[in-house]
């Protein structure tokens, strides 16, 4: 090993003061992932691409918007049409948003298909967690820059969720408005918080992640521990080194996806209304709410939850019981670690209860993510009240099902 | 150092009340970070009374003023309204039909929730999560609502309120809409003060 420890001096001075290629070694050359990782594995890889991307862009967005309620609107028209080449850093940072969101809930779903949150990876699935759930708030802030009549109704209807909240609710919203409705005051502190305060704590909690999942070492299709069998160097026997590896593997994909992204960002930058929503090219008016608005389309399935409580439970009336719903369906995806009492790992070897309940609910998340953005009729209540009882059903029943089906002996090694 | 001549008591003590006066450190600390978040001072002096005048207001018709960055609905009511809004098919459907809930000043409490019987004065903020109702007048049936008496429609999560802006039942907004502090002097409408 010792012999090919061509070291340039200028990088060997650097390692006696920073440990360069010791943290290059660990987290790159030397890290072994599993050699069986399939095409759902790209998605972390990619949404870290999306991240620098919403970065990169999101700074280059400041330079010419002005947080204001006076001007957000027009210097929106400005980067569009004046600011050379600022269309595309806006279509950029647009899409980005919506994409950002499909990798991760892509991401998400793989750790649901092969238990990549079992034992002993929960704290990696918690930090996931606490990654999705900034990027909720920084999408919804970032969606209230423009100033648009959907950046407007929409920030005013989530903010007003929180006046649900029994005695100190009504003092809450005006706390996080800073005014008594929707004013350029919210907009000055999203902005803040936007550009600065959530990506900060969004990069330090990617960190976690990663640091989180390389002590653990990744899990796999197969959802076989490949650190049980190593050569004589303590090197798994099923893994091959993150880089070049997988790297250089996942070139064609990363490829593919910036094909698809720079097709929307150039043919469909609107997303034919669900990326960027059509009432918010009409600047932000008080006194009018538009007659249809809808959550962006990540926020669907929650706002459908929310919407198909109309009804009040015992003594919580309707509003409060649909804000906890809501509340409650993004929490209990915290706990999921814990619900899930399987001996295996992997769909693939869990029972055929396991496998419908995965079904059902990636169904029902879509269906229900599909009504958060339609309007609420006879049917689509119905709809939304099964989709929201599935949803909660898979979660809630999973300690049982998973425990009383019989599952499939797992290899020991990777098969080949 | 050996472990003997540790004073492990004391040591806990210290501990402790170096945590102790450190929390409250912290606590001082964000209160200024938490307290700017509040409406300022200029936020709060926005909310001074407007004044509009109603000369040319007509019958049926509704004006939208703002006070405190809400809209306000003025809506002079004709006398069929009126009567409708006292007789028993409205409200039967309601959930707070006598305004037991505070929502409006005192001088409101009855079934115009108004100081004049034909002047209705409200803040058009629905109660639910906080969209600007639409006003339909007629009645004539609706998709929301075959037996559509006129009154106030929200867009956003299908809330009902007849021309009082009284909530009907089985929506998800839960209370009446707000009836402001006004007054009227003449043909000149204050909102924010009451007489």
């Amino acid at each position: 090993m010792s012999t090919k420890n061509f070291k340039p001096a200028w990088l060997d001075w650097i390692d006696r003061r920073l440990p360069v290629t010791n943290a290059y070694e660990k987290h790159m050359s030397k890290y072994y992932a599993p050699k069986n990782f399939n095409f759902w594995y790209v998605f972390g890889l990619l949404a870290m691409i999306v991240f620098a991307n919403q970065i990169l862009t999101g700074i280059w967005l400041t330079m010419s918007y002005v947080p204001s309620a006076a001007e957000a609107f027009n210097s929106l028209e400005y980067i569009m049409r004046d600011v050379q080449m600022g269309w595309l850093i806006r279509y950029m940072h647009s899409t980005g948003a919506s994409f950002f969101f499909l990798v991760v809930y892509l991401h998400m779903f793989r750790g649901v298909l092969y238990g990549s949150y079992q034992k002993p990876r929960e704290l990696i699935w918690i930090f996931g967690m606490f990654v999705y759930l900034i990027m909720m708030a920084e999408g919804f802030m970032g969606y209230v820059l423009p100033w648009g009549q959907t950046s407007y109704w929409g920030a005013q209807v989530i903010i007003s969720l929180f006046s649900a909240i029994p005695v100190v609710g009504e003092g809450l919203a005006e706390w996080i408005r800073g005014d008594f409705l929707i004013s350029g005051i919210t907009l000055n502190r999203f902005f803040a918080l936007h550009v600065i305060a959530l990506p900060l704590v969004l990069a330090l909690l990617v960190v976690l992640h990663v640091l989180a999942l390389h002590e653990v070492g990744s899990n796999n299709p197969e959802g076989i521990d490949i650190k049980k069998h190593v050569d004589k160097n303590g090197v798994p026997l099923d893994g091959v080194p993150f880089h070049p590896y997988f790297t250089v593997g996942k070139l064609p994909q990363v490829v593919l996806f910036l094909f698809v992204f720079c097709g929307v960002i150039f043919f469909m930058p609107e997303g034919g209304g669900y990326f960027l929503e059509h009432p918010n090219f009409e600047p932000a008016n008080a006194l009018k709410t538009p007659d249809h608005i809808a959550p962006t389309w990540y926020y669907g399935a929650f706002y459908s939850i929310l919407r198909a409580i109309d009804f009040p439970i015992l003594f919580i009336e309707a509003k409060l019981g649909g804000f906890m719903a809501m509340g409650a369906a993004i929490a209990i995806l915290f706990v999921l670690p814990w619900l899930d009492r399987s001996p295996v790992r992997s769909w693939r070897y869990k029972g055929w209860m396991s496998k419908t309940a995965i079904i059902l609910f990636a169904i029902a998340f879509a269906v229900l993510t599909y009504l958060g953005g339609q309007p609420v009729t006879a049917l689509n209540g119905i709809l939304a009240k099964i989709g929201t009882v599935i949803y909660f059903a898979f979660f809630l029943l999973m300690p049982f099902y998973t425990k009383w089906e019989k599952t499939k002996p797992v290899p020991e090694r990777i098969p080949e | 150092m050996t472990q003997d001549g540790v004073n492990q008591g004391r040591r806990r003590f210290l501990y402790i009340a170096t945590g102790a006066v450190g929390a409250v450190g912290a606590v001082g600390v964000a209160t200024p970070f938490v307290k700017s978040w509040f409406p300022s001072e200029k936020a709060k002096a926005i909310g001074a009374p407007v004044k509009v005048d109603l000369s040319s207001l007509r019958l049926g018709e509704m004006r939208v003023a703002e006070w405190r960055g809400k809209p306000i609905f003025i809506v002079r009511r004709t006398p069929e309204m009126i009567e409708r809004l006292k007789g028993d098919t409205i409200k039967s459907r309601l959930s707070d039909p006598n305004s037991e809930v505070e929502q409006q000043p005192e001088f409101a409490k009855n079934d115009t929730r108004s100081l004049e019987e034909e002047l209705l004065v409200i803040e058009g903020v629905c109660t639910h999560l906080g969209c600007s109702p639409k006003y339909v007048p007629a009645v004539e049936p609706q998709a929301y609502d075959a037996n559509w008496q006129g009154g106030f429609f929200c867009p956003c999560h299908g809330s009902r309120f007849d021309l009082s802006g009284r909530v009907y039942s089985g929506v998800p907004a839960p209370t009446n809409l707000v009836v402001p502090p006004h007054k009227v002097e003449g043909n000149i409408l204050t909102v924010g003060e009451v007489a």
